[in-house]
């Protein structure tokens, strides 16, 4: 692994872009990293596109610029590839990770030529068979981390139960469905 | 032992809060401060602290209570950012004038128009002149120390003024980043209980606060201000070396980066620091260039003599002002370290570059580009473009 692993979210504002990056830094800290997580913010409305952004560092961090030459892109919201070129700058050695029902093949039409890996993952489908809800990004999340390993699954999951005990610890009901919609899509971005 | 955590630059400020547990916080909100106030009002509905939380209808409102609080004798604080802090404009003064030691939250934020949400500094830069200690932040990490820091100052019997820790508006405020926290019994013991002097509630002192005074008396108000903010030196550094001790994390008016033998220096505040330590390290390790990084923490008071010192081996640097004064010369950094050379007979050559307004980003490559614009400028003694924004898009773009 690169010492710092650069990662690129884009979604639209109220589906948990933003949430899914301060997620992913929280359990990147957990395993001891160093991590930033920060959202974009252009005028704020709900279905607008935004993006937000990770750093992951077994070394202090101390760039605060925006993300221009990402290790991977994740793609909350696959709408979104017709008007934004979600691909921009992207390690050819690193992965696009788009939630979609479509084929890769399909996909990568709409991906400006990018030469590096494509994932696609139907999160919408994870989430309604854990959860009975279409809450796209943990399953994204989990698939995020699939891909770019910046740790373990086990090491993943371990964290992520701990942090969703402390979350629902007034309805632990919904806790298996949450993990079992993260190890679905760990397993569907393999 | 410190305590690893991650928190966004403004969950700090409220953590900092929490421990310090102020008298009273007035405060309106307004983005991207809103947090702060939220989050105390959080640890004050679940009863972790009993700080008199005041809703007020606007910021005018909200200094005027935080004034009336800290005249009274409370430790009393609030937050803030642009247009909020505008309000307050004249309040500002009037906390200052009157030695209240208040501590503010401000969250940077570009000031209208065009209307905009994001990171600069011409909200404080314009609050230069009103008579607040004001302190910078690059990190979630120094604006947590420096918070902390800010009430040992403000509350010196030497200084008795108010305190602005500065912060980079959804830079640092909404970033989250790895962050080590002081436990709550050191806090507590480091900022110690307020004992204010003279005070409203004091029945045993009869006093007033903020009466007018006639020209016989407003000039030596105004030296005993300025004497304050001499002394404010003297504090802030004797703050840092107690901090230092507590934390081992080392404060001053400013932090030089590979100074020690630097030939090409670039003088920057706020966030946007850590972005050009990484140049320097890049540019170090692929050229060996001598390039180096002045990070100005204490900007009023202002270390004139110290700053001209740290840059007089240098052999060009680029001052980077993150506000417009429109005086269409300087910026505000620039005019001050331009001063401070100019005083201390500097032949150093100087270009002020302004960037980030408005949260326009910038980047590692920009401040390499910076770095070769300073080398040819010691090369030639040639300074072309003096007053220059970097990462214009139009074609009058004037781009290092």
């Amino acid at each position: 692994m690169k010492d710092t692993v650069e990662i690129r979210w884009h979604g639209r504002g109220g589906q948990g872009a933003k949430t899914a990056a301060l997620l992913l830094a929280d359990v990147a800290f957990k395993t001891g990293k160093y991590v930033q997580g920060f959202p974009e913010y252009g005028p704020e409305r709900m279905g607008a596109p935004i993006t937000a952004y990770n750093r992951i560092s077994s070394s202090p961090i101390t760039v605060h610029s925006n993300i221009y030459e990402p290790d991977y892109v994740v793609v909350v919201d696959e709408s979104l590839l017709d008007s934004i070129d979600v691909t921009k700058g992207l390690s050819p050695d690193g992965a696009v990770i788009i939630n979609s029902t479509r084929s890769k093949e399909e996909i990568e039409e709409h991906l400006h030529g990018y030469q590096g890996a494509v994932y696609t993952v139907d999160a919408k489908e994870i989430s309604i068979k854990a959860l009975g809800k279409n809450y796209p990004n943990s399953p994204m999340l989990a698939a995020t981390v699939a891909v770019s390993k910046v740790m373990e699954r086990e090491e993943f999951l371990t964290e992520m139960k701990a942090s969703f005990q402390h979350k629902f610890a007034k309805k632990p009901e919904v806790i298996d469905g949450n993990m079992m919609a993260l190890e679905m899509a760990f397993e569907a971005a393999k | 032992m410190a305590i690893r955590e991650r928190l966004s630059g403004n969950e700090a400020v409220a953590y900092a809060i929490r421990q310090v547990n102020p008298d009273v916080m007035p405060a309106f909100p307004i983005t991207p401060s809103t947090e702060i106030p939220q989050y105390v009002a959080n640890y004050i509905a679940n009863g972790e602290i009993d700080t008199e939380f005041i809703h007020v209808e606007s910021e005018h409102s909200a200094m005027s209570a935080t004034i009336g609080a800290s005249a009274a004798g409370a430790r009393a604080i609030t937050a803030t950012s642009s247009c909020g802090m505008a309000l307050m404009w004249e309040e500002l003064y009037v906390a200052a004038s009157n030695r209240l030691p208040i501590v503010l939250a401000l969250v940077n934020r570009a000031l209208s128009g065009p209307i905009n949400i994001n990171a600069d500094h011409s909200d404080s830069m314009g609050a230069r002149d009103t008579g607040w200690i004001q302190i910078y932040a690059e990190s979630n990490q120094e604006v947590y120390d420096n918070f902390i820091q800010a009430f040992p100052i403000a509350e010196d019997k030497r200084v008795h003024l108010p305190v602005m820790v500065c912060q980079d508006g959804f830079i640092t405020s909404h970033g989250v980043e790895n962050i080590l926290l002081v436990e709550d019994d050191k806090v507590k013991n480091f900022v110690g209980e307020y004992e204010p002097e003279h005070y409203l509630l004091n029945e045993a002192e009869k006093m007033a606060i903020g009466p007018y005074a006639v020209s016989n008396y407003y000039m030596e108000t105004k030296r005993a201000q300025r004497q304050a903010m001499i002394n404010a030196r003297e504090v802030i550094l004797e703050v840092a070396a107690r901090f230092e001790e507590m934390t081992g994390r080392r404060y001053s008016f400013f932090e030089e980066y590979q100074m020690e033998d630097a030939e090409y220096a670039v003088v920057i505040i706020g966030s946007a620091a850590g972005t050009c330590k990484a140049a320097v390290d890049e540019i170090r390790s692929a050229t060996g260039k001598k390039v180096g990084l002045i990070k100005i923490r204490v900007f009023r008071p202002f270390p004139e003599e110290e700053i001209a010192k740290a840059l007089s081996k240098v052999k060009a640097a680029a001052i980077m002002d993150r506000s417009e004064m429109f005086s269409a010369t300087s910026g505000p950094l620039g005019a001050e370290i331009r001063a401070a050379l100019y005083q201390a007979h500097s032949t150093v050559d100087v270009v002020n570059y302004f960037y980030g307004l408005g949260g326009r980003d910038i980047t590692v490559s920009d401040f390499e580009k910076v770095y070769q614009k300073l080398e040819t400028i010691a090369q030639t003694h040639v300074v072309t473009d003096m007053y220059t924004y970097i990462g214009l898009r139009s074609t009058q773009s004037e781009e290092v």
